[in-house]
């Protein structure tokens, strides 16, 4: 009878338990991987068809909306210069020696032919911020034991309605991560489907989109951090796109000239 | 005057062989310079008919952020028009989107359309018939690029309103064929109501497009383009492949005036004692020149005529039959109709008439100008100068 009424008792109260212990999870993960200020030096392995790509570049970011980054490699790309300020983003280019300002729906072009958009690459928002989570199970992980959360929207400006991430239970640094597309919500679209209009329900599982694995989890700064991550575009052909971080350095004052559109020309 | 002619056309006539040569060269250039504008006028005329019955009909209204040439334009630009304003017009949604054939990204427009409508030709009535969840219909085009076919089923990716990536698998309910590229290339066609609840842009549109109808009346934030603003590019290349083509004309004319130029001198070198006999019987200078220029004007008379006679059955065959170009056009980036109807205006055989004519006799005035020249007893005896 006793170990009835703990069950009962567990039963009722770990639903809130869990969505409890999901927000710490992602706080932590976010508290891991964002920082006030980044500086970081990566290799971007884009996988193409028949050979693979690999430009180096040095990137600085302060807070969602300053970043700027240089094109350390290959010689094609060398020298090209991004600077992302609010949604504007500017790209120097220095073959032709000019600016040149992009509107923010060019955030959502693909960088440099990769799987990853500007978008992807930019977007530093806590998890928190912008989706509600909750812990779904467990499962292991290249020898590492993780939470699974699924975080869905709580607002209307994400690119991603939903995602699951797999989270390492002991360094706070998620493994996996997979990115959902909205129809995983019932819907009502009006559908022809013969004279005169009719309305259908559609309830479809949510399309996933893209796929990231992380992996060469290191210490720095005090913190776990991935420093091979890959990502895919689930809906494409090919083996994705390797980022790899070959350094990075977290909360180091970036002298604010970087985020000015000077730094581009120098 | 008459006198000039009279004996202008004899000794035409009695030059023979040269004269019906002359004649040829110029009805040749008379017939290809006829025959190439007709054709120009009649894929002109075609171009613009199409470009009305499957894009345009007669004007659209543009939602004021929207740039057909700038899709970066699109996110921002819809709207509702005022309902006592939408009379005589049908919307038209446009968002970008991403298609997976085969595992490739391919980008694309979604356009959504009202499936009942029929101001334009594209067969939107299959939307409506099909039984799939999301039937798209494309052009034959696209098709062809993306590796499409009837029946295919592919993962569609849009935004909606709110830049949230969504996704669901289209059905390619039909597949239409089309000269306006526009209408083809790169985008697929869906029932408007589904697009604007898959976007969440309730009653919104990006463009109206009128009909016969539409009285224009502004309306903030929307602007009107008549057919002479969306027409302009198209007008414009057609005036740019005139322009290209009159340097073949030249050559063309070039050939057939330098026969007439060359025969003109030498028949002033061989003929001087018959200049001199001609002021010797009383005629003036201006009156023995005046022969000359009108014998060479005269081939370009004979070549108008021969080339009506032997142009004509030509340019009437193909008038009415029309000239296959079969698909040949696809590779060259843009579509002409299967078939072009030349047309050959009154006007068009009027002036290349007279530019003919005007041409021959300035190559044949030139070399005459030296009898103004002639000592006439020189001439009567044969000499120069």
């Amino acid at each position: 009878m006793h170990y009835l009424l703990t069950i009962a008792m567990l039963v009722c109260v770990s639903p809130s338990l869990f969505a409890q212990d999901a927000a710490g999870i992602i706080k932590k993960v976010d508290d891991n991987m964002i920082s006030e200020t980044q500086i970081m030096v990566s290799e971007m392995v884009i996988h193409g068809k028949r050979n693979n790509r690999v430009v180096t570049s040095k990137g600085y970011s302060e807070g969602r909306f300053k970043s700027f980054t240089e094109y350390l490699a290959p010689d094609r790309e060398k020298g090209i210069k991004m600077l992302k300020l609010e949604n504007n983003l500017w790209i120097y280019s220095p073959s032709t020696d000019r600016t040149i300002q992009l509107s923010g729906h060019m955030l959502r072009q693909s960088v440099m032919g990769s799987d990853l958009s500007y978008e992807d690459m930019m977007e530093d928002r806590k998890l928190m911020d912008m989706y509600n989570a909750k812990v779904t199970g467990e499962e292991v992980i290249d020898s590492r034991k993780t939470w699974v959360l699924q975080l869905n929207a709580k607002v209307d400006d994400v690119a991603y309605d939903s995602r699951k991430i797999w989270v390492d239970q002991e360094r706070y640094v998620p493994l996996k991560e997979e990115l959902y597309a909205k129809s995983n919500r019932n819907r009502q679209w009006p559908c022809y489907g013969g004279s005169p209009l009719k309305e259908e329900l559609y309830a479809k599982s949510g399309q996933l989109l893209k796929k990231t694995v992380m992996s060469d989890i290191k210490k720095i700064d005090g913190r776990w951090y991935p420093t091979t991550l890959n990502y895919k575009d689930m809906l494409k052909d090919g083996k994705g796109t390797d980022f790899i971080v070959k350094e990075i350095r977290f909360n180091e004052p970036i002298p604010e000239y970087i985020f000015s559109k000077a730094s581009l020309k120098k | 005057m008459r006198i000039a002619i009279n004996m202008a056309f004899k000794n035409l006539m009695g030059a023979g062989l040269r004269t019906w040569l002359n004649v040829s060269v110029l009805a040749f250039c008379f017939i290809v310079i006829v025959f190439y504008n007709g054709f120009i006028s009649g894929w002109h005329e075609q171009g613009r008919k199409d470009a009305m019955d499957w894009e345009y009909s007669h004007g659209q209204l543009y939602h004021a952020d929207y740039d057909p040439n700038n899709i970066f334009t699109l996110p921002k630009a819809h709207g509702k028009l005022p309902n006592e304003e939408t009379e005589n017009l049908l919307p038209i949604l446009i968002r970008q989107g991403t298609i997976y054939p085969d595992g490739r990204m391919v980008s694309i427009l979604i356009k959504g359309i009202e499936p009942t409508q029929n101001l334009l030709k594209l067969p939107t009535h299959i939307l409506s018939e099909s039984k799939a969840e999301l039937p798209v219909i494309i052009g034959d085009r696209f098709a062809n690029a993306a590796n499409l076919a009837v029946s295919d089923e592919l993962l569609l990716r849009w935004r909606d309103e709110n830049g949230m990536y969504d996704a669901a698998n289209i059905t390619v309910a039909g597949i239409f064929r089309t000269n306006v590229v526009s209408v083809d290339n790169g985008q697929i066609w869906m029932s408007l109501p589904t697009l604007q609840k898959m976007t969440g842009l309730k009653n919104q549109a990006t463009l109206y497009i009128a009909n016969a109808h539409y009285k224009h009346k502004p309306v903030e934030g929307w602007v009107f383009r008549n057919l002479d603003v969306l027409l302009s590019d198209f007008d414009a290349a057609v005036q740019a492949e005139r322009i290209g083509s009159i340097a073949i004309y030249m050559v063309l004319l070039a050939l057939g005036l330098l026969a007439i130029f060359d025969t003109q001198v030498l028949s002033i070198f061989r003929r001087q004692r018959e200049i001199g006999t001609y002021i010797a019987l009383g005629m003036t200078k201006y009156q023995v020149l005046k022969i000359f220029t009108v014998e060479g004007a005269m081939y370009s008379v004979l070549a108008a005529i021969a080339g009506l006679v032997i142009g004509a059955p030509l340019f009437i065959y193909t008038a009415t039959k029309g000239i296959s170009l079969a698909n040949g056009t696809d590779q060259m980036g843009f579509r002409l109709a299967d078939t072009i109807y030349p047309v050959f205006s009154f006007r068009l055989i009027v002036a290349t008439f007279v530019i003919l004519i005007a041409s021959a006799t300035l190559v044949s005035f030139l070399p005459a100008r030296k009898i103004s020249k002639m000592n006439p007893v020189n001439a009567l005896k044969g000499k120069i100068g």
